[in-house]
């Protein structure tokens, strides 16, 4: 019984694989081999139902953490005004930031501890944000929504900034001016595709994005529709030398591979209107 | 091919056999095996006398009997995984709780939602029946992958939105553990819906309605489209509807391997067999207004392996119909439509396939990354793909002018004739470019109102519908398929109040149309 179970198991196993792999060209780079510890882990939780239930229970605890550290300020913001809400948001994630008009900027200690002296500048809008190293994400974003006057908000190194987060910044979209995505690991070209829409944006920093592919490409793009912002931390040559020409060429082949027998393809010869 | 079985083979079957049925004897054996075992078994009628199972058994190494049998019969049958305790493989269970018709996107996700619903694990045995693995007809895999919010019933958009809200948290629902995260390659570009002086209207009103449902949508005019997309030529537009949020494109392929990776990791069962018939009992009951109407319950799905006769009989207390453009065949099936005329048992279910056509152009100078989906008042629709000055485009026909639906040819006059003057007209880029590929799908085309039908049948009182969404099925299918599972399991829906797009509109004749919407 056991070894049917194992068999069938496989199977299905096997056909996941296969099904994975009619995708790969578009999928990320492959895993390196599972460790010792990670297939014992694995086979554990294929075994036993306890072990799946703790597993799922772990990721869902972090997903509460996540959800309850960028949970709506609703109250703050009702008894003490947006100001105070966005910059108490700020702090409790462990970020910094500047009200419009002064040159300090509130931020945490090393211990987490802050002073409650925002609490004076009820009337003052937040003019820069740095949510460097934080847990912000596509929710927590609403907390800073109310505040149209933010010129600079650096996002540097947050793990939860995908593009889904990036597709939302159009909140900012007649204030923002510069804007650090450095070293998000979530952000591909389809969140910057969105960028667009700041079209007050006259800095961005774009450097070290893993999942990012032919980055230099995507800069040259990026320029294209955003021509008065800088683009630091990309080189043009970046990506060019294998995927530059690929690109094109990589989406067409996944195109044919879909269509199989339908694809039919004109001569090379340029077409143009006959009216 | 004749197998000459000799001694050891001989043995090995019988070993095997006899493995299988003592295996039997324990009931929670898996019913494709017990079909299996039971073919197995037959084959006692070949033993030739004790003398066998008496070495047999006479310090006999069974491991490598065993062994030897399966290298022998891997041998006759070089490059293929057929293995001895899967005669047929893939048979489908002979009984389960829930039958899918269809392995689409809309079916996955419909499996995944009744899994995910279930309150004690292996609550509800389902069964998920596709015809075909490769997926070379399915709308799902055909599709241009586009999502928006851009309706004008408040039922489409919130289920688009729900739908976004899925996709935004993706790997919370379909991850599976120790294997890659989804990746949806999800470009948020938005939607760009052009109006002219006739829609310019209509266009308002949608707005007014996407708003109140909460869609980040914005009107724009002539100058301010001008401003934003230089490269388009608005005249005659009049006003532009634009999508700022959770509206773009993804790769269809993703989805439905997702949903199908999560749903089977949960415990759905799948099988590759074509549903070519049901076995029902029908009882007459008469209506308030004196008359009769048959009602029907389906007891057994007849699903047929591919490329065979062969069938089998499943026994199921509820089939969803998520048969894509094929729902309408499937509904006939189980005669649905073949009652007496100008009865309610006489009207079908409305769904049918409807030919389109997608291009793939390569026009280097065309839009770049600002590139919304454009969806033009002339009805031609355009995106980019990919970053290299790749595009599709595509357009639905007149009514009049459908293709015939019965292979998946694309008609390049169609580009030539109907599309290319409207895209050249409206980016002059396009004046100059090439045809690199195309494709033909089906769209589930809903023939009486082009919405979704979500519901059970009035008249087959254990069979739900998923289908005929027309062209917006995709963008729909998860929270389509979780809207379904709550009808199934909960017996109502709980999250999104969908009762408009159920069967009840079609009885009594109440379109529930779009206006405006390509
Ligand atoms: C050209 C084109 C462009 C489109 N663009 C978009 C878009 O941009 N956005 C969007 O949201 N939607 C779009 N759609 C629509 C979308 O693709 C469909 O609405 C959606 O895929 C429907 O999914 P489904 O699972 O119901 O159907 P399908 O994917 O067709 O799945 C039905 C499955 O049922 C199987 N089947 C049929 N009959 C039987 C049987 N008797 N037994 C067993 N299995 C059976 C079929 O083999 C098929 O695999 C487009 C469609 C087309 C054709």
């Amino acid at each position: 019984m056991a070894l049917l179970m194992l068999m069938k198991s496989q199977g299905c196993v096997r056909s996941c694989v296969t099904i994975t792999s009619r995708n790969l060209s578009s999928a990320p780079a492959p895993l390196a081999p599972p460790k010792l510890n990670s297939k014992l882990a694995l086979f554990l939780y294929q075994r036993f139902h306890d072990v799946e239930q703790m597993v799922s229970w772990s990721s869902w605890l972090k997903r509460w953490t996540l959800r309850r550290k960028n949970v709506y300020y609703g109250y703050t913001q009702m008894h003490y005004g947006d100001n105070v809400a966005a910059a108490y948001y700020i702090l409790c994630m462990k970020g910094r930031f500047r009200f419009a008009g002064q040159s300090d900027w509130f931020q945490t200690n090393y211990r987490g501890k802050f002073s409650w002296d925002f609490m004076n500048f009820r009337d003052v809008p937040i003019e820069e944000v740095d949510m460097s190293g934080t847990l912000i994400n596509y929710s927590g974003l609403d907390n800073l929504e109310s505040q149209q006057g933010l010129r600079s908000l650096s996002l540097r190194g947050c793990p939860e900034v995908d593009d889904w987060f990036l597709s939302h910044l159009h909140i900012f979209q007649d204030s923002l001016e510069e804007l650090d995505l450095s070293h998000c690991s979530q952000i591909t070209v389809g969140g910057l595709a969105s960028l667009h829409r700041l079209r007050k944006l006259r800095r961005l920093g774009l450097s070290s994005l893993p999942r990012l592919q032919s980055p230099g490409l995507v800069r040259i793009l990026l320029e294209e529709v955003l021509p008065h912002c800088h683009i630091s931390g990309v080189e043009y040559s970046q990506g060019l030398d294998e995927t530059g020409t690929d690109t094109g060429l990589q989406t067409e082949t996944e195109i044919n591979q879909l269509t199989e027998d339908h694809t039919y393809t004109q001569g090379p010869h340029r077409q143009t209107l006959t009216r | 091919m004749v197998i000459v079985f000799n001694k050891t083979m001989m043995t090995a079957w019988r070993l095997v056999a006899r493995a299988c049925s003592a295996i039997n004897r324990r009931s929670s054996v898996p019913s494709h095996v017990y079909c299996t075992s039971v073919a197995l078994s037959g084959s006692r009628s070949f033993s030739t006398g004790t003398a066998v199972r008496k070495d047999f058994f006479k310090g006999a190494d069974v491991e490598s009997y065993v062994k030897d049998f399966r290298e022998k019969a891997r041998a006759i049958n070089p490059g293929s995984d057929w293995h001895p305790l899967h005669l047929t493989p893939g048979l489908p269970p002979e009984r389960t709780d829930i039958l899918i018709v269809g392995g689409g996107v809309v079916g996955w996700s419909i499996a995944y939602w009744l899994k995910k619903k279930e309150r004690i694990r292996d609550g509800v045995r389902v069964l998920v029946v596709e015809k075909d693995p490769t997926y070379s007809q399915a709308s799902t895999v055909l599709s241009a992958g586009g999502i928006r919010q851009q309706f004008s019933m408040p039922e489409n958009i919130h289920l688009s939105m729900a739908s976004a809200d899925f996709m935004r948290n993706i790997n919370e629902h379909l991850s599976v553990l120790n294997e890659d995260p989804v990746d949806l390659q999800f470009n948020h570009s938005g939607y760009l819906f052009l109006a002219s002086e006739n829609g310019a209207e209509i266009m308002e009103e949608n707005y007014r309605i996407q708003r109140s449902a909460g869609a980040k949508v914005t009107l724009l005019s002539p100058t301010q489209l001008k401003e934003k997309f230089p490269w388009m030529n608005t005249e005659e537009v009049v006003l532009a509807s634009y999508g700022l949020e959770n509206e773009g494109w993804f790769d269809p392929w993703t989805l439905l391997n997702a949903f199908r990776r999560k749903a089977m990791s949960m415990g759905v069962f799948q099988c590759f067999g074509e549903v070519t018939g049901f076995k029902y009992r029908t009882h007459s009951m008469m209506t308030e207004d004196g008359d009769l109407v048959d009602l029907t319950r389906i007891r057994y799905v007849n699903v047929r392996m591919p490329n065979s006769l062969e069938y089998q009989p499943v026994e199921c207390a509820i089939v969803v119909n998520a048969a894509g453009a094929n729902a309408g065949e499937v509904a006939k099936l189980a005669g649905i439509g073949s009652g007496p005329q100008d009865t309610i048992g006489a009207i079908p279910v409305p769904v049918e396939p409807r030919k389109r056509f997608i291009y793939v152009l390569h026009c280097p100078d065309g839009p770049g990354l600002d590139a919304p989906f454009v969806i033009d008042y002339s009805g031609v629709y355009f995106r980019r793909e990919g970053l290299g000055g790749n595009y599709i485009t595509g357009m639905s026909p007149e009514e009049e002018e459908e293709p015939a639906t019965t292979d998946l040819e694309v008609d390049h006059e169609f580009f030539q004739e109907k599309i290319w003057p409207h895209l050249a007209n409206r980016v002059p880029a396009f004046e100059k470019l090439k045809v690199t590929s195309a494709w033909a799908g089906y769209y589930d085309y809903n023939t009486f109102d082009q919405n979704g039908i979500l519901g059970l049948h009035p008249l087959v009182n254990n069979m739900y519908f998923a289908t005929g969404f027309s062209g917006h099925g995709l963008q729909q299918s998860p929270a389509a398929g979780r809207a379904l599972a709550e009808l199934i399991l909960d017996g109502g829906f709980r999250t999104l109040d969908l009762s408009a797009l159920g069967f009840q509109r079609i009885l009594s004749n109440r379109p529930a149309l779009e206006r405006n919407i390509v």
